[in-house]
């Protein structure tokens, strides 16, 4: 697998790339958590084990690196189960130049030489359609007394009580067991048109503010990766780390520090460009028919 | 009582759920690759038995159950109560028949159970995977059939029906498998 990885980026003249796992700084999610470890050199100074290699990529991208990928390890704290590991791995790769569609067909071509076309031709979905599809609810324009029918609907009551008037966590919940079950059966499945309240670090769309330029990648109803129209506005990034900051201080989340070098690094330019993160055990998962993830790990998490 | 985040759910903890004591069965996590997290779990009401799936968000809690399986000696019926004894404290429970429910098929006096007890009163009772009864009606043994082949019911002394091979007799004692309630082999005195 990372054979042919590594051969599909090398005949398109992408630059295989390292960053450092530790840093000074890291994503301000509130849904991500983290590993932390201790620089004892001199002053004592907290580090952060990467949850991606997304802000270094970046940086190196504003320094005029051109297109790049990268194979490595990633780590997200508490998160353990059939297709989780904390430490995984991830192949990330930008595309300069690339707009979504076009990442979308890099990525179609990538998956074809990976399962030797076994799979059946992909497929491109809009978010809110196939959420209507499947739950009947417009995925776009938030209603709690409709979402809310739904849940009593499906006796899932509980659902009403943590999601409350949380748009996002709504669709997170609804999605995951209403709609991603049902994607890219023997086949690859991209959804596209996420909404906005689940931009993360893509752009909005321009001629559509409530979705944003997004998409996920599912192969047999398993999420593997999430494609970026990349935010290179510094002002709106630093808008979005500080909203995640606060966010995390009114649930009283671990203190997170922002990537200042990422900031100075949108300031300066970063080239228009796409990305896309994709969990490689989870893909080897599928290839080989694997049950569970440790079933692809030398070594999972129980056992490290 | 000890709270138990969703990380900390596992099979056989026991939490309290719309205030009745639960088993977990199993929890599994869910998670969108940027988005909130969630917790599926099956959980085994222990009052009603009952399995029912709940969603959590990763993080949430609930409180722990005091609910412990001791093993006690099970000693008599005394028609609106079973009684049974705790082998070292020799402390003594009673549970009614709602709360034995089927394991009172199994029960032989002085025979060994476990008895799920929760905040200190019998939840349920659960008799040994095997368990030696007597048989105390059943028609004639026929000699030479060591087949498995067909069979009969044979009534045991507990009031229990389980089916027993041809060659098996009346008075004779036999070793029932309880889980599953079938017949498992003839007990030599």
């Amino acid at each position: 697998m990372l054979n042919c990885i590594r051969a599909f980026f090398l005949e398109r003249n992408v630059l295989e790339v390292e960053t450092p796992l530790l840093s000074h700084a890291c994503g301000t999610e509130p849904q991500l958590d983290f590993f932390t470890t201790i620089f004892e050199f001199a002053k004592p100074e907290k580090l952060f084990l990467q949850t991606s290699p997304e802000f270094a990529m970046k940086r190196l991208l504003a320094a005029g690196s051109g297109s790049i990928y990268q194979i490595c390890k990633a780590f997200r704290n508490n998160e353990v189960g059939r297709f989780h590991n904390p430490e995984f791995t991830i192949l990330e790769w930008y595309r300069v130049g690339f707009d979504l569609n076009d990442l979308m067909d890099e990525v179609e071509a990538l998956f074809a030489e990976l399962s030797e076309y076994k799979f059946e031709s992909p497929k491109r979905i809009f978010y809110a359609e196939i959420f209507e599809h499947y739950t009947g609810l417009n995925a776009l324009v938030f209603s709690f007394e409709t979402y809310s029918a739904f849940a009593i609907q499906h006796e899932i009551q509980e659902v009403i009580t943590f999601c409350g008037k949380n748009h996002a966590i709504w669709l997170d919940y609804l999605f995951s067991f209403f709609v991603q079950p049902h994607l890219g059966e023997n086949g690859l499945c991209l959804i596209y048109g996420y909404p906005g309240c689940q931009s993360a670090l893509a752009r909005l769309n321009q001629d559509n503010s409530l979705v944003a330029d997004r998409f996920e990648v599912f192969l047999n109803g398993i999420e593997l990766g999430n494609g970026f129209y990349e935010l290179s506005d510094s002002i709106e990034q630093n808008r979005r780390f500080n909203n995640e900051i606060q966010l995390r201080e009114r649930e009283d989340l671990p203190k997170v520090v922002k990537d200042k070098r990422l900031l100075a690094a949108l300031e300066s330019g970063l080239p228009d460009c796409s990305g896309i993160a994709i969990g490689l055990d989870r893909l080897l998962m599928i290839l080989v028919e694997a049950e569970t993830i440790s079933d692809v790990l030398s070594f999972d998490i129980e056992r490290a | 009582m000890a709270v138990y985040s969703t990380n900390e759910f596992r099979s056989g903890l026991k939490i309290m759920l719309d205030n009745d004591p639960c088993s977990i069965i199993e929890n599994e996590f869910v998670k969108p690759g940027k988005g909130q997290a969630f917790n599926r779990v099956r959980i085994r009401n222990l009052k009603t038995g009952r399995v029912i799936e709940r969603t959590f968000k990763s993080g949430e809690s609930l409180e722990g159950a005091d609910v412990v399986d001791m093993e006690m000696q099970y000693l008599y019926n005394d028609g609106d109560y079973r009684n049974f004894m705790h082998p070292d404290t020799f402390e003594q429970y009673q549970a009614d028949a709602k709360t034995v429910g089927d394991a009172a098929l199994w029960l032989k006096d002085q025979d060994m159970c476990t008895v799920t007890l929760w905040n200190d009163a019998p939840l349920a009772v659960t008799p040994g995977n095997f368990v030696e009864l007597e048989i105390i009606e059943t028609d004639p043994g026929v000699r030479g059939d060591t087949s498995g082949g067909g069979g009969k019911p044979a009534k045991l002394s507990t009031g229990a029906v389980v089916r027993v091979p041809l060659f098996v007799a009346q008075n004779e004692v036999i070793k029932v498998d309880t889980r599953t309630g079938e017949y498992i082999s003839r007990v030599k005195e």
